[in-house]
């Protein structure tokens, strides 16, 4: 067993070296960000990081942080994976980060328990654990504009008024292709749920992670059963590989509808049939506002953007931004309650769960008509938003619908379960103590 | 000069077969261990408990797990993480069924779980060999992570379809969940990893790790010899499956904190089967070598870049950790094929006699 001391030396030089990094200047706002430019879910990633990051930057840029504090971010390289990404949330716990952002139900799962034990909120944007939702349970966890439930709510919605009304969905058969994980399995309940009162037939089609570049098999079942409708719920390479194949079946693509992952990267891979391809979505895409015109001004044109200025703009991109908002209003809501400059993990939970992002407040940051308005409150961390279908043209997004309101009946019984069961199953899970500030 | 054995007379058999022969060596390991169980919990940070030893020493567990079948018994194996899972699962079952068990307990016990699955899947080794029985075990680790997705009673119906460790105390101390110190959970790894590893040694220095490398060194000439195959094989299939599934049981409990079925995938087999082949097939010292160089070594090389403050995005750090990595496996195994255990084993001799080496 004399390897051991090799083995101890290697980790004294890690340690030395860990040591060895720069203390973080207490006038910085340290802002982590979990990304993943590598691996089968980089094509998703990368635009997402890309988005968040160069907002963030903006600010630094152009007002100096957030009330005056500059923001020290620092991306740290997941790979989707959640042994990276523990890695990462270890490394990063000991500097004073404000929140994380996973991007990843895995590794959201991991830091929801350690989230009220070292004091740092996780923000996970639509996704995550939907039970999440419920304030009262996961004072740390913050899971907003909506949850996956309320995204397939909104699907059923839509699919109900295409087929006009829900009563004629009665004895068809609709498919779900989903990456089997958390993530997708998750909305399976409610689907099922549906597919009982109203029905309907549903077809399950899973692919697993490491199957995701190769669906064919999924897609051949699909022109077995020709389901009615197809709904989806993927991410990274799921997403491409499933448009592409449902071109090359020639299922209808106006019957196809996701939630809101795919980006234009997806849907353009798979040629001219993609169109009429649908997916759901809550804020807008492109450059046409005050705000992204800053970022492309002292951000990407000042050469400071990884992306592609060609793509500036474009969904993904603009979802890191929506996520980029969400950071910098906790943030900037905490030092409005808190009275402080430096903001701590703590005050930035209370900051988010104060969070009113106004039309007002929208316009004030340059974001007028960028995305609906979202309060949250301290029993409801999501805020349960609309969001609208939009539909692929062959080039861009085009919004086909009104924003259509998630279907609170019967997503409110479902979230008040999960979050009951996740506190009971988990004992020793904290009863909230963390007050709750009198709106401002 | 300082490491030589002169002077140093064994006067019966049992000293002469001992483990450790050399005097120094004993005395090393004594530092080593008292290194490993004061010193790093007393004055390492969180970062090196949770994301360096704790880790290392669970995959190094797993190794010695693979280590005993592929390098031992000469079986090659890809169900690693599938048994592995087993282990984390049915612990996990056992600990919500009866929760007022001692933690540490359903982690052994989970072991046996593991080694009951781990011996069924063995059944095809007495009629197949080399690759073929790697790809009866690939059948194995699919089955098996099937069965983590389908089936939800093994995750007790969790809406996060994951893991969700509770918390369990011993001796009045919380051992498991987010408010488990780093600093109890690594101790009690480091116990169970150390313990086993002296099981695990005494055990391939014993009869039955005799009657494995017969086997793995010829099994026509083993079976001439009197040894009953079909035993031997099984017993090397549950041995090796008990550690991983403890090993398993750890990760999930003592490192992770909670963990969806992915976790178990076929990738993490192969790390392990990497772990085993550049520490060295045979051997258990190799084992732990194996498990640090291939999962400490990012992670080094990550704070380096950290240390020198290199404006490297993280990205192209993540390919460059990548590049690094995969450039020193294929480095050590030119210099060294039988991987960092007999590069150790190199050096001793040469430490033996240094300095006159003639």
């Amino acid at each position: 067993m004399k390897h051991l001391k090799s083995l101890t030396a290697g980790v004294a030089l890690a340690a030395g070296l860990g040591a060895a990094a720069p203390a973080f200047a207490a006038d910085e706002i340290f802002v982590p960000l979990f990304t993943y430019r590598t691996g089968p879910f980089a094509g998703s990633g990368v635009p997402i990081a890309d988005g968040m990051k160069d907002y963030l930057t903006m600010l630094n840029e152009r007002d100096g942080g957030i009330g005056g504090v500059k923001l020290k971010l620092e991306e740290c390289e997941t790979g989707y994976d959640t042994k990276k990404g523990v890695e990462c949330y270890e490394s990063i716990k000991g500097k004073n980060p404000v929140m994380t952002n996973p991007w990843s139900t895995g590794i959201t799962l991991q830091l929801i328990p350690k989230a009220g034990v070292d004091k740092i909120p996780v923000l996970s944007m639509a996704y995550g654990l939907s039970a999440a939702a419920r304030g009262d349970t996961f004072p740390w966890v913050f899971n907003p504009p909506n949850t996956y439930w309320d995204g397939l709510s909104i699907i059923m919605k839509y699919i109900g008024t295409q087929a006009g009304g829900m009563d004629k969905l009665k004895g068809k058969t609709i498919g779900y292709i989903y990456l089997d994980a958390g993530f997708g399995k998750e909305p399976i309940p409610l689907f099922e749920q549906y597919a009982k009162d109203v029905g309907f037939t549903l077809k399950l089609y899973p692919v697993g992670a490491t199957e995701m570049q190769n669906q064919s098999a999924q897609w051949l079942n699909v022109r077995r059963d020709k389901p009615d409708f197809m709904v989806m719920y993927g991410w990274g390479a799921l997403n491409p590989t499933a448009i592409k194949e449902a071109v090359k079946i020639g299922y209808p693509m106006d019957k196809f509808v996701s939630i809101w992952w795919p980006g234009e990267d997806d849907a353009r891979s798979a040629g001219e049939g993609a169109k009429g391809f649908k997916t759901l979505n809550w804020h807008a895409v492109g450059a046409d506002f005050p705000a992204m015109q800053d970022v492309k001004k002292y951000v990407v044109d000042a050469g400071k953007s990884l992306y592609p200025k060609e793509k500036f703009g474009e969904l993904l991109y603009a979802r890191g931004v929506y996520n980029a908002i969400l950071i910098a209003e906790g943030i900037s809501q905490a030092q409005k309650i808190t009275g402080k400059k430096v903001v701590t993990g703590e005050d930035v939970r209370r900051g988010l769960e104060q969070m009113d992002l106004s039309e007002a407040r929208l316009k004030e940051i340059g974001l007028a008509g960028f995305t609906a308005p979202l309060k949250l409150s301290c029993a409801d961390h999501n805020g349960h938003r609309a969001a609208f279908v939009q539909e692929w043209t062959g080039t861009a997004w085009k919004k086909v619908t009104d924003p259509i309101e998630p279907n609170l009946q019967v997503v409110t019984p479902l979230l008040d379960g999960a979050a009951k069961d996740y506190a009971e199953k988990n004992t020793g899970w904290p009863k909230r103590t963390e007050v709750c500030d009198k709106a401002s | 000069m300082f490491y030589r054995e002169a002077g140093q007379f064994k006067t019966d058999y049992a000293a002469d077969m001992a483990v450790f022969p050399i005097r120094q060596d004993r005395i090393g390991l004594a530092l080593i261990l008292f290194v490993a169980f004061v010193i790093v919990p007393a004055f390492g940070s969180d970062f090196l408990l949770q994301v360096v030893m704790i880790p290392t020493l669970v995959f190094a567990l797993a190794t010695i797990g693979l280590n005993l079948l592929t390098g031992y018994t000469g079986l090659l194996s890809l169900g690693t993480a599938g048994f592995m899972g087993v282990g984390a699962f049915a612990c996990y079952k056992l600990t919500t069924l009866f929760p007022g068990v001692s933690i540490v307990i359903w982690v052994l016990a989970s072991g046996f779980f593991s080694a009951a699955i781990g011996a069924a899947f063995g059944l095809p080794s007495l009629r197949i060999k080399g690759f073929y029985l790697a790809v009866a075990t690939l059948a194995a680790q699919f089955f098996l992570q099937w069965c983590f997705v389908r089936i939800p009673w093994l995750i007790n119906y969790n809406v996060s379809n994951a893991i969700e460790v509770p918390e369990r105390t011993l001796l009045g101390l919380i051992v498991t969940g987010p408010k488990a110190s780093p600093e109890v959970r690594y101790l009690i790894t480091l116990a169970i990893v150390v313990a086993l590893a002296w099981v695990a040694s005494n055990i391939v220095h014993g009869r039955i790790g005799r009657s494995w490398m017969a086997v793995r060194d010829m099994d026509i000439a083993a079976e001439l010899m009197g040894i009953r195959l079909l035993p031997t094989k099984l017993l090397a299939f549950a041995v090796s499956s008990f550690y991983c599934g403890v090993a398993g049981a750890l990760m999930v409990f003592f490192w992770f904190g909670g963990a969806e079925p992915d976790v178990f995938s076929i990738s993490q087999s192969f790390l392990i089967l990497f772990m085993v082949i550049i520490g060295g097939l045979g051997s258990i010292v190799g084992s732990f070598m194996g498990a640090a160089f291939i999962y400490i070594l990012p992670i080094a090389l990550g704070s380096l870049a950290a240390a020198f403050n290199a404006p490297i995005p993280p990205a192209t750090l993540e390919h460059l950790r990548y590049m690094i990595v995969g450039a020193m496996i294929i480095v050590f195994l030119i210099v060294e094929p039988h991987g960092l255990a007999a590069l150790w084993r190199t050096t001793k001799q040469k430490l033996r006699t240094w300095p006159f080496p003639y």
